[in-house]
């Protein structure tokens, strides 16, 4: 099915696409099915070998995986091991995928507790949230809790057409600022946008819920001048320490003492 | 110049025909901060009532009028072997209301940068020339410090200024179009009694200062201090996330992109505002970052907005509103820097000789 086109003469062709959701809500799949504009042009780009979402046809010769969720069970960890073979570019999507996501909320708790409150009679197999980064090599990330649908178009063209595919580095704030939001810290709440990468718009700031940071820390984060400024503020750590843990995106700089 | 006296009953019923048949921004409170402090922002108006005359300040600058954090340049459009470039520069007519002086003195900084220099930019001018500024004048806050940076009073870059005294606004007349949307209105001449009270008014203004920033002699001080310890220690602190340049109303760097549509029949040229605390302000191509330190990219923000660029003629940018002090989260704010900058050299303990031999 794979056609050739040209593009201003460069002829391309189109990515050979799959998507495979494991511990997700399959919410960041379906983002890609909206953005109704555009979606022609979008699928226009693609050659869909497996995506459940947009097409019943399953074919195993694909070049771009993406995979949706984080990992929970051993054979998850099995089907990702496969999928890492056949692609040629893993990307992990969404948050689950990149930082492990809401899922690792799991992980405070011992496995057994889970499950007796969970399902009590039965036995259920699963493991700790790992993000996908902790058993295979992922060589592009599109974070956020879901996907935004205008950057994974962008990040799709640049692969189409071979140019570079970049995330802003800059966090949330200056997004936020663009909109006239008044800053949340202003109004007495911990927001994680000064440490978040933007390109979400700041949809969450904007609505007036301080951001959770799913899209990851943004490059070079300063933590500790955060930190002085949630404590100069006299506003809770413990609040701090709850949203930092939320996605598990900021994992690396968080207090497990705490 | 032209001045005139309008009473502040006609004043209203002016700005009110102004506002419901035209394109108009003025300040309006957005929020209460947690201390229960108005906060207010330059928005959409559609009739008198919705602006708040007694304003303080807004917390974003009125830049985004001029230069939009996000803009296209140009569009690019492909068909077989060919491909063609569309510019416009189209900028509907605005009317902005209530500006300080400060921020019209920002507006005519941005002029010298983006129309008077070797490369004017026509998107620039479409949104200057289409924007009528009115300007308001005000007791200033306990943190402006424009007086040190001598933009507390403004005489050009706007269509009509008006200063408070009491009953009635003094009126400063700086274009035909204001001229004649007044002439519908009910306007006198200044009388002796109003340009005294004019003149107690700038008094009051000018008396009210809190804040001052010793400037005098800044640039030589700031290239003295080039590798002042003061930059790392204040560096520490920025979070790298933009927010002073975004609302300060003369920060004008940007950074470009170029995208293709999803149909790849067309591509597009975006500016948006950028800021030089940003990470990845300094990065070219081939990935070096010429300033991967937060204390340099935070002393060329002040290099930039205190000592000036060639570009502009080495004029300092800064007009002394205090925006990006008020709303940096790390506590950064142009007068402790300085202040501390200051502190540096004054207290030097190195005894000069006298004058110097040649051995």
């Amino acid at each position: 099915m794979a056609e050739n086109m040209t593009q201003h003469r460069v002829p391309f062709q189109r990515l050979k696409i799959a998507s495979f959701d494991f511990t997700s809500c399959e919410g960041c799949q379906l983002q890609l099915t909206n953005h109704e504009a555009t979606l022609p042009d979008f699928l226009g780009l693609l050659d869909v070998r497996n995506f459940r979402e947009l097409s019943s046809e399953r074919h195993d010769d694909y070049d771009i995986a993406l995979i949706e969720g984080s990992i929970s069970r051993q054979d998850e960890v099995e089907r990702l091991l496969k999928i890492r073979k056949q692609a040629k570019i893993l990307v992990a999507l969404g948050t689950c995928a990149c930082f492990g996501g809401v899922n690792s909320l799991k992980n405070r708790f011992p496995v057994k507790t889970l499950i007796d409150e969970l399902y009590p009679p039965m036995n259920i197999e699963t493991l700790a949230v790992r993000k996908i980064s902790d058993l295979v090599t992922v060589d592009l990330s599109i974070p956020g809790c879901p996907v935004n649908k205008d950057e994974v178009e962008r990040i799709m063209v640049s692969l189409a057409t071979g140019s570079r595919v970049t995330l802003p580095k800059y966090p949330v704030c200056m997004e936020c600022k663009a909109q006239l939001n008044t800053c949340l810290f202003e109004l007495g709440e911990i927001c994680l946008g000064p440490l978040t990468r933007a390109g979400c718009n700041a949809v969450c700031t904007s609505g007036k819920t301080p951001c959770l940071g799913c899209r990851g820390p943004a490059e070079e984060i300063n933590m500790a001048s955060f930190l002085e400024l949630v404590k100069e503020r006299g506003l809770s750590l413990d609040d701090l320490q709850e949203k930092l843990a939320f996605y598990n995106a900021f994992e690396p700089w968080q207090n497990h003492e705490a | 110049m032209i001045y005139k006296v309008i009473s502040k009953k006609e004043f209203t019923g002016f700005i009110d025909a102004l506002v419901r048949s035209n394109s108009s921004f003025a300040p309006r409170q957005v929020d209460r901060d947690h201390h229960g402090n108005p906060v207010y922002q330059f928005q959409q108006v559609q009739s008198v009532d919705d602006i708040a005359f007694d304003y303080s300040a807004t917390a974003s600058s009125a830049k985004h009028f001029f230069l939009p954090f996000r803009e296209e340049l140009s569009r690019f459009l492909f068909h077989g072997n060919d491909w063609e470039q569309q510019i416009t520069y189209e900028a509907n007519p605005v009317v902005l209301i209530g500006l300080r002086a400060c921020d019209i003195s920002a507006l005519n900084i941005l002029d010298d940068v983006l129309l008077n220099g070797h490369f004017p930019s026509p998107y620039y001018l479409a949104r200057r020339k289409n924007t009528f500024v009115i300007g308001m004048d005000h007791l200033p806050l306990a943190d402006c410090f424009c007086k040190s940076m001598n933009h507390h009073t403004v005489t050009t870059g706007f269509n009509l200024f008006c200063s408070d005294i009491g009953d009635h606004y003094y009126l400063s007349i700086n274009s035909s179009k204001a001229f004649n949307f007044l002439r519908e209105f009910e306007t006198r001449d200044p009388n002796f009694d109003d340009n005294c009270m004019l003149v107690e008014r700038r008094k009051l203004i000018q008396n009210g200062f809190q804040t001052e920033i010793d400037v005098t002699a800044l640039p030589t001080i700031l290239d003295i201090e080039f590798d002042s310890p003061v930059w790392e220690k204040w560096g520490d602190k920025c979070l790298n996330c933009g927010t002073c340049a975004m609302v300060c109303p003369s920060c004008y760097c940007y950074s470009l992109t170029e995208s293709f549509t999803p149909n790849l029949k067309a591509a597009s040229r975006e500016k948006e505002l950028y800021s030089c605390n940003l990470v990845d302000f300094a990065v070219v191509a081939g990935g070096h970052n010429f300033r991967p330190k937060k204390g340099d990219r935070l002393k060329y923000r002040y290099y930039h907005q205190h000592r000036g660029f060639a570009e502009n003629a080495s004029q300092q940018i800064c007009v002394g509103c205090n925006r990006c002090g008020r709303a940096c989260l790390a506590g950064i704010n142009p007068k402790d820097v300085i202040n501390d900058l200051r502190m540096e050299k004054e207290s030097c303990v190195t005894c000069v000789s006298s004058s110097p031999r040649k051995i």
